[in-house]
């Protein structure tokens, strides 16, 4: 733990620097390069401002999570259950990907306004595709022989389900959603370039115009920070259920646990 | 305190022309077999010679086969809800604790766990420090030990076991052979197996199959399980069979 901090630290510190060395190479002017420095200060300066548009963006990105990832997996226990579901939804979802979202973004503002639902509506529709897949391919491919034991013992549709098909799952569904906690920022933030009255995206757009670049880097920092702490949340938290999976890459690290 | 009522007997069961094909390959053609009520019946034959398919045919489990012939108790209720069945694999839960997966019966019929029952189960198969561990912590003979005591948990009239001894140690395999034979007792139980002196020592009735597609033959076994294996008659019997197996000769 002490030595991924060590390492976290050293990283942060050389990429600074290395930034430092650009502006400094490049003789870059502030308003096209700030260097961290400038940033910093801007980043205190503005903290009010800052945190008021980022509890938009925050509520977005949660909100857009939660719903794709519900909705994708709501999707796929319907497709695992219906026959008809299967053939009918499984081409949508397909054809769903291949367009462009963002190009669907101006309708989007068009339709449902300024406001936060059409972010929110955005991140979900960027989620819900690699949630569904993700989520349907792993309820899909429970071990035949778990349920053959669970037919033996008497099991309802439902038991099954929830005891055999669903913990099952889970690593597949885990992989969807950390995918779902990586790309909700995306949806939320390009939501806010095509239209917004708040929100970090909106800010950066607008420091542009007004040539405070460092203001700009300042609300890009702050949703790096974000972004990055909220995929490392649900990363943990999935991490956690899992933990009576083979973690093959560092065999032994997860072994021991408490008892439940 | 209210006498506890009689279990049921166990009943026999009956198999009836019994016959297994997948596509064009025959596994099984009219298989005559009788398990008799509240015995062990031993069905011994090599490696991939349809045993296991049979089991699953008696189980129910034969997905997407085409049957034929009959299987049914002879006290003509319907098997199904009386069956347990242990597969050659452990097939253990990885998220489930020992002891969760002993209870996994229970769970899935949404009944209320019998603890006691599984302090005893697992006291029974020596895994109760064990309790709490995940199944890929274990060996493969302690989680096949775990998979019979959840076996055992389900307390049928009707036990299916595949090879449920075979990756036990020597030592252990005869200590557990023995808590089966116990715990087991009254029941009617199908007992798989490739060893003939595992077949000899605990079967009340013996069928050798062979064949493709499979046959069975009834071999006589002198006296009750279980049987001592230093007995000169055994020893013979069980190197007729090893013989009789090796050589493919059984009809």
């Amino acid at each position: 733990m002490l030595k991924r901090v060590a390492r976290t630290v050293v990283t942060t510190a050389g990429l600074l620097l290395l930034w430092q060395a650009v502006v400094m190479l490049s003789a870059a002017p502030p308003f096209i390069l700030p260097p961290p420095l400038t940033v910093a200060v801007a980043l205190v300066d503005n903290m009010a401002l800052l945190s008021r548009h980022a509890v938009v963006t925050v509520a977005e990105i949660l909100l857009g999570f939660f719903i794709g990832c519900a909705l994708g997996l709501l999707s796929a226990l319907t497709m695992l259950r219906f026959g008809v579901a299967r053939r009918w939804l499984l081409p949508l979802l397909v054809v769903s990907q291949a367009l462009p979202v963002f190009a669907v973004a101006p309708l989007l503002m068009l339709w449902l306004g300024y406001g936060m639902t059409s972010k929110v509506v955005m991140a979900v529709l960027i989620i819900y595709f690699p949630v569904t897949a993700a989520a349907y391919d792993g309820l899909r491919r429970t071990r035949a022989e778990w349920l053959d034991l669970a037919a033996v013992m008497g099991a309802g549709e439902m038991a099954v389900l929830r005891r055999i098909r669903l913990p099952a799952a889970l690593p597949s569904i885990a992989s969807g959603a950390r995918i779902a906690a990586a790309v909700a920022p995306i949806g939320a933030v390009v939501g806010e370039w095509v239209g917004a009255g708040a929100g970090l995206g909106y800010l950066m757009l607008h420091a542009v115009g007004r040539m405070t670049a460092d203001l700009m880097f300042a609300a890009l920092a702050v949703l790096a920070a974000l972004a990055v702490a909220f995929y490392f949340l649900v990363d943990v938290l999935f991490r956690r259920a899992l933990h009576w999976q083979e973690d093959a890459v560092n065999p032994g690290k997860l072994a021991e646990q408490k008892p439940t | 305190m209210t006498p506890s009522p009689a279990p049921a007997p166990s009943p026999g069961i009956r198999l009836r022309g019994v016959g297994v094909r997948y596509g064009g390959d025959t596994v099984l053609a009219s298989l005559n077999m009788d398990l008799p009520g509240g015995r062990w019946t031993c069905l011994l034959g090599a490696s991939g010679g349809g045993k296991t398919t049979l089991v699953r045919r008696i189980a129910g489990l034969t997905h997407g086969a085409a049957l034929s012939g009959g299987i049914d108790a002879d006290d003509n209720a319907a098997l199904g809800g009386r069956i347990a069945y242990m597969a050659q694999s452990h097939m253990l839960l990885p998220w489930l604790s020992v002891e969760d997966n002993v209870a996994l019966g229970s769970r899935l019929r949404g009944e209320a766990v019998q603890r006691n029952r599984v302090d005893a189960l697992l006291g029974g198969v020596g895994l109760a420090g064990e309790r709490n561990k995940l199944p890929r912590t274990l060996s493969g003979g302690m989680g096949q030990r775990v998979a019979l005591a959840r076996t055992l948990y389900e307390n049928r009239a009707l036990n299916l076991l595949d090879e449920p001894f075979s990756k036990l140690d020597a030592i252990t395999r005869h200590r557990i052979q023995n808590l089966a034979l116990q715990l087991l007792r009254g029941k009617t139980v199908l007992l798989v197996t490739h060893d003939p002196l595992e077949a000899i020592r605990l079967g009340h009735r013996l069928y050798v199959m062979a064949g493709r597609p499979a046959r069975v033959r009834e071999l006589q076994l002198p006296g009750l399980p279980p049987r001592d294996l230093g007995d000169a008659g055994v020893a013979k019997l069980s190197q007729q069979l090893l013989e009789e197996l090796a050589g493919g000769r059984t009809c």
